[in-house]
């Protein structure tokens, strides 16, 4: 049952809400459900994010070293750099996400500049 | 009947509660053209450009947008289309990659609740629950007045998600037109956009700690054990920031 296995223009759809929707709405409604029923220093929640946060992060890392469209053509190492220098900029000029994201941007487009 | 007619009786007079509200709504609408979101909008760009690549028409791609729209769960998603996963092994890993949304609104719901606020607003609005929206209500909603929150959260959920679906469905359509090096530099805002933001958002050091073994063992086991990278990163990683957490605890009571 893959995203292209019935040949009808519901199914995507159908797909998109059980796979997407349903997938993240079910977390979002339990966290009203639960409300203020757990603390929220209790070591349950503490493994809850820290799983989470491995797992979105293991998602960056991907989206890094294997990723799709025109940044495939880009060399691995220039990759690394870009995002490395991205993130050092970020630690270091006052933890501003804007400041991580042209950093990284800038080494992209000059790596790509300099080996046109 | 003299009394009847001074009462005020023009139904087309919004009551003050309601104009208050609406005042409080598009106070939220504005908190939204803000630089945070922005950033999203930019990473947003990216995603357009993904969703394409992976084969989504311009209606799949925007009704995705608008029915889950956490990105990191879209980008899960598009990844599992992308590789010919089946709905229920899709729907799993993009659970997995959305178990924070829970915690988050766990936290949120206190900070946003009224005093008579029904139930059913609550849910409606946990929808619009995402890093952006959540980080920017956290900041603001203590200096909002408490019966007014969830109108101020409305609108700057709604109007975050009615943007970017917009955002998207117009880069879906130029995508093709834009240079390579434009494109590539696009790709590169959503995992910078989350590296930045992940990072400013972990509550304790063990989220530091899962976020540095997540981003290498990911790339990792996609080599090793492709379709278990995300789960098993998640839990590795997971497992080891959480016994760190325990550990640095126990050093500090002892």
């Amino acid at each position: 049952m893959t995203f292209d296995a019935l040949d009808t223009w519901w199914w995507p759809f159908l797909f998109i809400l059980v796979g997407g929707w349903l997938a993240t709405d079910a977390w979002r409604f339990l966290g009203v459900y639960l409300g203020d029923r757990i603390s929220d220093d209790s070591d349950l929640l503490v493994l809850v994010r820290a799983l989470a946060t491995a797992l979105v992060a293991a998602v960056i890392g991907n989206l890094i070293v294997f990723p799709s469209g025109a940044l495939a053509d880009t060399s691995l190492a220039l990759r690394l750099g870009a995002a490395a220098g991205g993130f050092l900029a970020y630690l270091c000029l006052g933890r501003k996400v804007l400041v991580g994201i042209v950093a990284a941007e800038v080494i992209l487009l000059l790596g790509l500049w300099l080996a046109s | 009947m003299l009394s009847a007619s001074s009462m005020p009786t023009d139904d087309a007079s919004p009551d003050p509660d309601f104009s208050i509200r609406r005042l409080w709504y598009l106070r939220g609408v504005r908190a939204a053209f803000s630089v945070p979101g922005l950033i999203l909008a930019s990473a947003f760009i990216g995603f357009a450009g993904l969703a394409k690549e992976a084969g989504l028409t311009l209606v799949q791609t925007v009704f995705m947008v608008g029915m889950v729209w956490a990105l990191p769960a879209k980008v899960v998603l598009v990844g599992a289309i992308l590789s010919g996963t089946s709905l229920p092994a899709a729907a799993f890993a993009v659970a997995l990659s959305s178990i924070r949304l829970a915690p988050m609104v766990v936290a949120l719901v206190p900070e946003m609740r009224g005093t008579r606020t029904p139930r059913w607003v609550l849910y409606f609005l946990s929808h619009f629950v995402a890093v952006t929206s959540w980080v920017l209500a956290m900041e603001r909603l203590r200096g909002i007045p408490r019966d007014l929150r969830t109108s101020y959260y409305a609108g700057l959920g709604s109007t975050l998600v009615l943007v970017n679906m917009v955002v998207v469905g117009v880069v879906y359509v130029l995508a093709d037109s834009l240079p390579p090096v434009v494109s590539a530099a696009l790709f590169l805002l959503t995992p910078m956009y989350f590296l930045t933001s992940l990072w400013g958002s972990a509550r304790e050091r063990a989220g530091h700690v899962a976020m540095a073994i997540g981003l290498v063992l990911g790339p990792l086991l996609h080599l090793v054990v492709p379709g278990f990278d995300l789960l098993g990163a998640g839990l590795i990683g997971g497992g080891i920031a959480f016994a760190f957490h325990l550990l640095s605890r126990r050093r500090v009571k002892s």
